[in-house]
């Protein structure tokens, strides 16, 4: 059975082609779920895309939370549904509170897009466990608020679960505490990261296949559940 | 429900013609005004003023600028590429395999200067606007930037506005921004200069016109509310100098843009077309509602009006009149055309994007536009009188007093460095002046990645965005202008721009397809500005013709002058090229060793209006570099077939700063430095800015073959040296470590701009 991963469309997401092309190259069929809907389509696993959500108004995030399609997705993620949120994705799984802490502005007050380097630092959950632990990889880094914060006791309590999934390797480009480009629930079934791993799953049109791993990732462990 | 009084009515118009008018604060000459009423046979409503003033203004109605832009249909080269051509609100062009793309540069110069970040946000939605127009779902932008020095502390309010407000609204539509070019200059001091391209892609049976057809169908206004943003924008701000005594009635009317709105608005468009259920369509930009209306009406053929409702338009501030809602240019919003057994569809799709769809009107076969406000008719009268039958200016145009001692100004009498430790500074001086400066700064606040179609993007040549992921077809795009060529010589400088942007296409491997450009100059009123004017469109469109490309659409932008200082003629000339297989395409980066590094083309010692003059001594003066449109074309089908052939690891054009800036880009890009031998003298050879030439890396092996090609196309090969290494070495001259190049190369701007 071919593994169906869905991919949802807010108001605003920007990069949900990419993510369905890297499903597919990924060897999985996407499956678009829209927002609205209140309706999962018996997916495997499901991708939130970057973009701005809803304009991003009020706080990145903090509208899609609300959205119909969510009110399915958070006892799914919560029962074990993989999820992985790139960027906005990302933002909305804080906001959502299925993941812990949240996502401010850069410390460079500016929107970055550039090319980064991440370690991989947790390789037990179903989106990077095809990665080597420690093993470096070059991403896309793209947003204006993706400097990761939360309070010191949480974030003791990341290292302790080793739910760091990956760290910028060197200075954090956008004053992210402790480096922290993506995290995982205590699970690890829901993966939040920063950097967009879709945009990097092709030499032509990024910075390589780096981030390819993630999806083939998902697909593996669902071939094998 | 509105606190309006009561209105100017045609009724009244007809009964009270003495009533005096405020036309000439809104832009229409004593001329105009008679010839208004002549049309309509009595005085113009309220209403109706307003929409000829904003129709008839410099900015729509190109009244200064059309005699002569008729050239570019005239001079234009035989295709059957073009699918539609000027006139409409893109060209349109067939690439082959069923594909079509359309194009357009779009200047925001005015409103970029009084509101930086507003400004250049609504400059990229407006243009991003008018390829949705067209049918075409838009997949990426560019952007042509010129501002004041960059030391300037305006310029540091201006630029970093500009580039957020490009960043702000480009990466929030999701298009990938993939170059453009930025350059500095006193000149634009006061009136920077911003010009946002946007391409699109579709099928060709998506083609969509702006014309009202089929009496009975309905008017549909559809996406952002209508508020007091920008009204007389058109008239009042785009057809007037800054520095005239009027500012403060001016400075105020720039509209502001919320992108998530435009990112609804064009899934919705794209939607609705899939579906079939637009039949005319029109993107509502300068001049808005009037604009729309009256050119949707005038497009749909002879006999065809409209009727609409003024009251039926959703408003944000309900005090808004009639001439106000048809000045208004408030953002985000579209007019269709819709056949009302497709309204429920068509209202059914705008509520799945959250687009809020208003039927204001209808198509009648009258031949009249009549506008209605609460029942009273406001506006009565023929729509091509406003879209198509405005004015037109054979405006005065001389020779400038002092270009013939400008052109007399030649910079051979400039000092110039001798040895090679005086040339090693003045290629590091010039690559970290602020023109030639990496502009990491600026686009990595741009999102270049999203749709995941991005093959090439700045700092190379030109943008490649991939059309088709299974067959590999591409476009390529450059924009290119130097407003220093153009002083000394508009007609020679025009054309340079345009061999620039063809050469940079070339470079990436496309075949050169189709022109854009956006004419940006100082007042029309001016006989010296109209002179570099015209000689700016001949040269164009005599040099299109010679590259067998036609223009396909544009944008003119006059009044870019403070008192009497104009700008530096700008024309930013943009090329769109085919690329049969984006997997081939060249980069300019040296990223292998032992490739043999090679000067295409011939060079002189031509300084009139480089970029060493203007850093070492800033001095423009002499006469341009000559143009050889010959070389360019053969220059170009080498580079294209030497790529389609896999001869080639590295393409760069040499344009500022010449061979020197060139290979230092090349090394910097790629990572791998070279040793080369310069094939005359030193200074001439590093830093002559000689037109049809590119410097390339030739794949290890492939030298007889690319030898032969070069031979067969009749382009001088000069092999200089071979890539590799850490250090980019002129031989008995000077060796500069990469580091030391790159710590040049990227340090300005962030020191600059923080």
């Amino acid at each position: 059975m071919t593994a169906r991963v869905g991919v949802v469309t807010f108001p605003g997401s920007l990069d949900d082609r990419d993510a369905a092309r890297a499903v597919g190259r990924a060897g999985a069929i996407a499956v678009p779920l829209w927002h609205g809907d209140r309706d999962l389509s018996g997916v495997d696993a499901v991708v939130l895309p970057g973009g701005f959500s809803y304009g991003d108004y009020l706080r990145c995030g903090a509208i899609a939370r609300f959205a119909p399609v969510m009110a399915e997705l958070v006892p799914a993620a919560r029962a074990g549904l993989p999820v992985l949120g790139i960027c906005n994705g990302f933002q909305i799984l804080c906001e959502a509170h299925l993941l812990p802490g949240a996502l401010t502005r850069n410390s460079g007050l500016r929107f970055i897009s550039r090319e980064v380097r991440v370690r991989v630092e947790s390789t037990v959950t179903p989106w990077t466990h095809s990665y080597a632990p420690g093993q470096e990889l070059t991403l896309v880094l793209k947003s204006g608020e993706g400097a990761y914060v939360a309070e010191a006791a949480t974030l003791a309590g990341l290292e302790e679960r080793g739910q760091v999934v990956a760290r910028y390797v060197g200075a954090s480009p956008n004053g992210s505490a402790a480096g922290i480009a993506g995290v995982r629930s205590e699970s690890g079934s829901i993966v939040g990261l920063m950097p967009h791993p879709e945009h990097a799953i092709d030499a032509l049109t990024g910075p390589g296949e780096d981030g390819l791993g993630f999806f083939t990732s998902a697909v593996r462990t669902l071939a094998a559940a | 429900m509105t606190g309006t009084p009561s209105q100017d009515t045609v009724a009244q118009a007809a009964g009270t013609p003495d009533r005096p008018q405020p036309y000439a604060d809104l832009g229409l000459t004593t001329e105009e005004y008679v010839r208004i009423a002549g049309m309509l046979g009595r005085r113009p409503t309220d209403a109706e003023l307003a929409i000829y003033s904003v129709m008839w203004s410099e900015h729509c109605s190109y009244k200064s600028s059309r005699m002569h832009l008729r050239q570019f249909a005239e001079k234009a080269p035989r295709t059957a590429a073009l699918l539609a051509g000027i006139g409409h609100n893109a060209g349109v062009v067939d690439i082959g395999q069923g594909y079509a793309v359309t194009f357009k540069l779009e200047s925001h110069n005015h409103p970029s200067y009084v509101e930086p970040f507003q400004g250049a946000a609504t400059g990229v939605g407006g243009i991003v606007r008018d390829i949705l127009a067209m049918g075409a779902r838009p997949v990426a932008v560019m952007d042509a930037l010129r501002f004041g020095p960059a030391d300037a502390p305006d310029t540091r309010r201006v630029l970093p506005g500009v580039v957020g407000g490009i960043s702000f609204y480009g990466n929030c539509l999701g298009l990938p921004n993939i170059g453009g070019e930025l350059a500095f200059d006193p000149c634009y001091a006061g009136n920077p200069l911003v010009n946002a391209l946007c391409l699109g892609v579709m099928r060709h049976e998506d083609l969509k016109l702006a014309a009202a057809n089929g009496p009975g169908n309905a008017v549909v206004l559809f996406g952002a509310k209508t508020g007091p943003d920008g009204i007389g924008g058109a008239s009042v701000l785009a057809s007037a100098s800054f520095g005239d005594g009027t500012e403060s009635s001016k400075r105020p009317s720039v509209q502001v843009g919320d992108p998530f709105k435009e990112k609804l608005l064009i899934e919705c468009c794209l939607e609705l077309y899939a579906a079939g259920l637009v039949l005319g369509i029109q993107d509502l930009g300068a001049a808005g509602v009037a604009c729309a209306t009256t050119e949707l009406a005038a497009g749909g053929g002879a006999g065809i009006g409209m009727r609409v409702r003024l009251d039926a338009v959703p408003l944000r501030d309900a005090s808004l009149g009639p001439a106000e809602i048809l000045m208004s240019e408030s953002q985000e919003r579209m007019m269709a055309i819709v056949e009302p057994e497709g309204l429920d569809r068509f209202m059914s799709i705008c509520g799945k994007w959250d687009v809020e769809a208003t039927v204001i009107g209808e198509v009648t076969g009258t031949g009249r536009l009549e506008m209605t406000w609460h029942g009273d008719v406001v506006v009565d009268m023929p729509p091509r009188s406003a879209a198509d039958e405005g004015p037109v200016y054979d405006r005065p145009a001389a020779r400038p007093p002092g270009q013939q001692e400008l052109q007399g100004d030649d910079p051979s009498r400039l000092a110039r460095p001798g040895t090679g430790g005086e040339l090693r500074a003045s290629l590091l001086a010039l690559l970290g002046s602020a023109d030639a400066a990496d502009k990491t700064w600026v686009t990595e606040q741009y999102d270049r990645y999203v749709r995941g179609e991005t093959v090439l993007a700045m700092p190379q040549d030109a943008g490649l965005i991939r059309v088709d992921e299974h067959t590999s077809l591409g476009v390529a795009l450059a924009v290119d202008g130097n407003g220093r060529y153009c002083l000394l010589d508009p007609y020679a400088g025009t054309q340079l721009a345009l061999a620039e942007a063809y050469r940079n296409v070339a470079a990436t491997g496309a075949r050169p397809l189709a022109v854009t450009n956006c004419l940006n100059f100082g007042s029309p009123e001016d006989t010296s500005v109209m002179w570099q004017f015209t000689e700016a469109v001949r040269g164009l469109a005599d040099a299109c013709l010679a590259l067998g490309v036609p223009v396909t659409g544009g944008n003119v932008s006059f009044y870019n002058q403070t008192a009497d200082a104009a700008i530096q003629p700008t024309p930013i000339v943009g090329v769109l090229g085919v690329h049969d297989d984006v997997s081939k395409r060249l980069a300019i980066g040296f990223a292998r060793p032992d490739c043999g590094v090679v000067l295409l083309g011939r060079g002189e010692a031509e300084f009139g209006g480089s970029l060493w003059a203007h850093v070492a001594h800033q001095h423009v003066g002499g006469r341009p570099p000559a143009v050889d449109l010959g070389a360019e074309r053969n220059l170009a089908a080498v580079l294209a077939a030497a790529a389609s052939e896999g001869l080639l690891a590295a393409a760069h054009d040499l344009s500022d700063g010449g061979l020197a800036i060139a290979l230092a880009e090349c090394c910097l890009a790629g990572g791998q430095g070279c040793a080369v031998r310069l094939p005359g003298d030193p200074f001439t050879s590093l830093f002559g800015e000689s037109a049809a030439r590119a410097v390339v890396a030739v794949v290890p092996g492939a030298e007889a073959e690319f030898a032969v090609l070069c031979a067969s196309h009749g382009v001088p090969a000069t092999e200089l040296g071979v890539t590799g290494g850490s250090t980019l070495e002129v031989v008995d001259c000077f060796t500069i470590p990469l580091d030391e190049l790159t710590a040049a190369h990227l340090g300005t701007l962030p020191a600059l701009f923080g």
